[in-house]
């Protein structure tokens, strides 16, 4: 047991030691980092100082649009980006850490190297479990920088979120994104490479599942199927959590909160065995 | 007496088979290596060299057959991390540096940073090591991964085609390497197609072609005893007193050169009775077979066969 966790303590830090250093990942972090303060904060702040309702912002009146930028609706703003935009780009974090690895040949070297299969996997998805974590930090520490600034340039009291309200918010986000990246994780481990595996996820949670929830208005076993995937449970989670309703894009009301947090526990206990199941099995060539 | 002889063996497998479908890559292989010898495993492209240190490694499973390395069955998690391999080529992270690429290799072994440094100088990286890894040339990569091979001096290294995309000076670099791991105590096991390279620095041999084991043994003892090369003036009559000396199989005509199976020590009686029989001699000289003959002579014969 013991070597068990000094093996996964040993690949963990071999693991973040590549991803902190490796550009790839910081694009995708960073691409994140600036569609949520373009989505979350500055589209909103400017058609409230112009005054000309956007896609964003459409159809809400200019009380309701300055409320949504101060500090107490962060747990809000948190999470709405997440089923959609941020989910996508956590995928594509995960299918290039796993699927990378057996181009470059690196896998191979890395399952010689002492620690088994399965402790560089779980070492793996360790590390990029830390980068999801880093990534909602480093969003809600600009969040309450931006929100606290616009509410001090509209001179506005800074009033922070509940820290219940905060705390949920902050556990939905993780939880959805962690979930989209250990998705991509698990699809670059099947593909073997990231290029495929960023395609097909990309094409499933933006397209195809939005898709499928249009035609399962009409036809109940469709309907059924949706009920039980990532996209909609996602985007139900984060519907369940938000304080006023939303048309932001991926966020649905199809499941109700409980059996949609269930449903995103599940894959996220899903996906890293399937993993780590394919890992264990295959012949490393 | 039979267990410390058990123990000098680092390497040993039994029937180690692999296919692919239809195709059988590595057919009932039974090797054994020594402890502190270099092991060259020699056999032309696609013979099954890398599929058969493959599943030494534990990466690749055998149909059939065992593999024991250093006492426990191959791929063993307490095995793994006693041995240090390069094959099929270096794979490492591209946009990282060869020294922190070591340095991750050497977080997953547990080894202190110290030796990221030392394993650079002795593949003469040492002035390079901060370059990003896709940037080298093709030796550079092949010797950064003998670098990782060496971290934390694992008992067995090994070594797929160290040598290649090596120039001729970082060749003979690698070559000295090898020989000097092995004075140090460690085991080598490398894969070669040059024939050159194995009779050079191997202690044994391994002979594979199509997936098969065809011969196990010394490099002398495969080159075999050395013959007698003749040439004389009247070939025919030396021809006849050749086979008197030798008998009528270990005799052989090569060219207008007669080849008689026998030791360079019976060179002095042939020489007299070619000269008794009032021939003109022109050479007498001990020939030794390279490791090229030998092997072709075992390749081209399991063709015919």
């Amino acid at each position: 047991m013991n070597t068990t966790i000094e093996s996964v303590a040993r690949t963990t830090r071999g693991e973040l030691l590549r991803m902190r250093t490796w550009p790839a990942v910081w694009v995708t972090v960073g691409a994140w980092i600036a569609l949520a303060l373009m989505f979350g904060y500055l589209f909103g702040y400017l058609s409230y100082k112009t005054g000309d309702s956007s896609f964003a912002t459409e159809g809400q009146t200019k009380q309701a649009l300055l409320a949504e930028l101060m500090p107490a609706s962060i747990p809000d703003v948190l999470v709405q980006g997440t089923p959609m935009f941020g989910g996508a780009l956590m995928m594509v974090l995960g299918a290039i850490v796993a699927g990378n690895g057996f181009g470059w040949g690196t896998w191979k070297t890395l399952f010689t190297q002492g620690p088994s299969r399965t402790s560089t996997v779980v070492g793996s998805l360790v590390a990029l479990t830390v980068f999801v974590v880093v990534t909602v930090a480093a969003t809600l520490v600009l969040y309450a920088g931006v929100s606290s600034l616009i509410a001090v340039t509209e001179s506005r009291d800074v009033v922070w979120p509940a820290i219940g309200d905060l705390s949920r918010g902050v556990g939905g986000a993780t939880l959805v994104l962690e979930m989209w990246a250990l998705a991509g994780f698990a699809l670059g481990t099947i593909a073997r490479g990231p290029a495929l595996s960023v395609g097909l996820g990309l094409v499933w949670a933006l397209v195809i599942e939005n898709l499928l929830r249009g035609v399962g208005e009409l036809l109940g076993p469709v309907e059924a199927l949706t009920k039980i995937m990532p996209g909609t449970a996602a985007g139900s989670l984060v519907n369940s959590l938000l304080s006023m309703p939303t048309d932001t894009p991926g966020v649905v009301d199809a499941l109700s909160g409980q059996r949609a947090l269930v449903t995103v526990a599940v894959y996220t206990i899903a996906l890293p065995l399937i993993a780590v199941v394919l890992v264990r099995r295959r012949d490393i060539s | 007496m039979n267990e410390p002889m058990k123990s000098d063996l680092v390497v040993q497998t039994r029937g180690l088979t692999k296919r692919y479908g239809d195709r059988t890559a590595v057919d009932a292989v039974s090797m054994t290596v020594r402890r502190g010898e270099v092991y060259g495993f020699l056999g032309p492209n696609g013979a099954g060299k890398t599929t058969t240190l493959r599943m030494l490694l534990g990466l690749v499973r055998p149909t059939s057959g065992t593999a024991t390395v250093l006492g426990r069955s191959a791929g063993d998690q307490q095995v793994t991390e006693r041995v240090g391999s390069l094959i099929e080529g270096p794979g490492f992270f591209p946009y990282l540096s060869g020294r922190d690429n070591l340095l991750v290799m050497a977080r997953y072994r547990g080894l202190p940073t110290s030796v990221v440094d030392d394993a650079l100088v002795r593949v003469d990286l040492g002035g390079r090591g901060d370059d990003r890894f896709k940037g080298y040339s093709l030796g550079m990569k092949q010797r950064l991964g003998v670098a990782a091979a060496l971290m934390g001096d694992p008992e067995l290294i090994v070594l797929d085609e160290p040598t290649n995309g090596l120039d001729p000076a970082g060749m003979q670099d690698m070559r000295a390497l090898v020989v000097s791991l092995a004075r140090g105590g460690q085991t080598v096991v490398l894969s070669s197609h040059l024939l050159a390279e194995v009779q050079e620095i191997c202690d044994r041999v391994g002979v594979i072609d199509d997936g098969r084991l065809l011969r196990e043994s010394t490099v002398a003892e495969l080159r075999g005893e050395t013959s007698l090369r003749v040439r004389a003036v009247q070939v025919d009559r030396a021809l006849a007193v050749s086979m008197r000396v030798a008998g009528d199989d270990g005799v052989h005509v090569d060219g207008d050169a007669v080849l008689l199976d026998l030791p360079a020590t019976a060179a002095p009686d042939l020489t007299r009775a070619l000269v008794a029989d009032g021939i003109d001699v022109l050479e007498v000289s001990a020939v030794e077979r390279s490791l090229e003959e030998v092997f072709f002579e075992m390749t081209t014969t399991q063709e015919v066969a």
